[in-house]
């Protein structure tokens, strides 16, 4: 590919922002223009995902862009993450626009509460909530249990993956957890949400915050503030008889096969190989999908993740990173496109938790990904 | 008692709900060409027939996936557990298990199917086979 981030930005993650959820995604903007060195004229496309409550003509508005020649949204909530980052490459691509901003900004605590029981059943989910599944974290977990149960994965096994989200975030001032690292003792203290396989710590946070990320020709990126990151390669996959980022019905629910299929298409497309991945952003709305990744994208095999988190390698000094900014449990939940942000930073080398020599990044969002590499 | 969210019914679920209140597990099969779909679908994603008709569940599966369901905001509603059935005829689908205790569940535990009454609402449940 040929396109290129040049600029990230991002507001203080808090859980009481004060103010509106379209004030966070135009501070966001101007702040990723900003580090750009763009003006708003500049650009011409935005992209968001689905649920986002800013809508693209009352961002550009906010901001002072003229004219927008692209928009686009993807589908499946949190799962079209790194989507956005597709999106914008394509346009940019395709010379359908010149820079495209990806924004994404919620009041997810202070205001309407992310991850909350649904009041009423819309008929598309009349098949399973009148049976009690009302939450994210429900439906996840009977997803989850079935992968648990084939490889002997225990709810601690997924506290050693929390306990490396908060050991990074406890290192990042922008972090909500910033110097609040935990212990596996912690985690295994925290209440119960889902029994048996997740407690409170294996969920992500609710956050108020807002991120940006500008994507252009790698062309214009040369002439531009920073260092460009390229995208290497950016898709989505999305397999019939999958829900959001879910399975129930795949022949093999233990797996992830969308993230299995995002993997081969990206490792072709940039030319690497998973051993080439130097840090990995990893989408956890909660901890089990991190080991399901990192399995489906081939950093272990079938059920190993609980053993490549326990033996270290995903810390910052291990074979593979994961999270180094915390993660959406540790940083903060801005959907994942906070991923995003830190992917860039890798890349650039000014990520407070660096890895030295960074040269490939993935940026895995379940159903979507990236790979972010030196340009 | 738990507290239960009643279904909507509209024109893609209607033979379900019906097929409930007649204490019956109904599959949807196509028309066409006779396979069973998943959840509702107005259309058959193999041979494009929106005909379907439905086909009674025997009502035997095992258990392939649970959790305890606790209401998030009534903590005085009763706990649930919340199975993924895979019904014989080879058909996933949620319900819950009634009459057991979380320790006594196992995946691959084989259920058969009853119908319980909350308030307004009849759902389609699993026992444990004893």
């Amino acid at each position: 590919m040929t396109t290129a981030i040049v600029g990230i930005g991002q507001t203080e993650f808090s859980k009481d922002s004060g103010r509106s959820e379209l004030q966070l995604a135009a501070e966001a903007v101007v702040a990723a223009l900003t580090d750009a060195g763009m003006k708003p004229s500049d650009v011409d496309g935005m992209v968001t995902f689905s649920q986002d409550t800013n809508d693209e003509l009352a961002v550009a508005r906010s901001v002072g862009v003229p004219e927008l020649r692209w928009t686009a949204r993807t589908s499946g909530g949190g799962g079209g993450a790194s989507a956005t980052v597709q999106l914008a490459a394509a346009a940019v691509e395709a010379g359908m626009a010149d820079a495209v901003v990806i924004y994404r900004a919620f009041n997810e605590r202070s205001g309407r509460r992310f991850g909350q029981p649904l009041p009423t059943a819309p008929p598309s989910m009349s098949w399973t909530l009148p049976y009690g599944l009302d939450t994210p974290a429900k439906m996840y977990s009977l997803w989850f249990q079935r992968y648990m149960h084939r490889y002997g994965v225990t709810n601690e096994d997924l506290g050693r993956y929390t306990v490396v989200a908060r050991k990074h975030a406890a290192t990042n001032p922008a972090a909500w957890f910033y110097e609040r690292p935990i212990t596996l003792e912690d985690h295994q203290a925290s209440r119960w949400i889902v029994e048996p396989i997740l407690r409170k710590l294996d969920c992500c946070q609710e956050s108020d915050g807002g991120v940006a990320v500008i994507v252009t020709s790698m062309e214009r990126a040369r002439h531009l503030r920073q260092e460009p990151v390229r995208v290497a390669a950016a898709s989505q996959s999305h397999l019939v008889d999958g829900d959001i980022m879910f399975n129930y019905h795949h022949a093999d629910i233990a797996d992830f096969p969308e993230a299995r299929s995002l993997g081969e298409q990206l490792w072709k497309a940039a030319g690497i190989t998973p051993g080439d991945i130097d840090v990995a952003m990893i989408y956890e709305n909660f901890s089990p999908v991190v080991l399901l990744q990192l399995e489906a994208f081939g950093f272990c095999g079938p059920g190993e993740a609980k053993d490549f988190i326990a033996d270290g390698h995903i810390e910052v000094g291990g074979s593979l990173p994961v999270n180094t900014h915390g993660g959406l449990l540790g940083e903060a939940y801005i959907h994942g496109v906070n991923n995003i942000l830190e992917g860039v930073r890798q890349i650039r080398g000014t990520a407070v938790n660096q890895v030295a020599g960074a040269e490939h990044v993935l940026v895995a969002a379940g159903r979507s990904a990236a790979v972010l590499a030196h340009a | 008692v738990p507290a239960v969210i009643p279904p909507t019914v509209d024109r893609g679920n209607d033979w379900f709900w019906e097929g409930v209140a007649d204490r019956k597990l109904l599959l949807q099969r196509c028309a066409g060409c006779g396979l069973l779909r998943r959840h509702g679908s107005p259309m058959c994603g193999s041979c494009h027939s929106v005909q379907s008709d439905t086909q009674e569940s025997t009502g035997r599966g095992t258990i392939h996936s649970w959790i305890v369901s606790k209401h998030p905001t009534e903590p005085d509603a009763d706990d649930r557990i919340v199975v993924l059935v895979e019904l014989e005829e080879g058909i996933r689908l949620v319900s819950n298990l009634v009459g057991a205790d979380p320790v006594e569940v196992t995946n691959e535990a084989p259920v058969e199917l009853c119908f319980e009454t909350y308030g307004d609402v009849t759902l389609p449940q699993f026992r444990l086979v004893r």
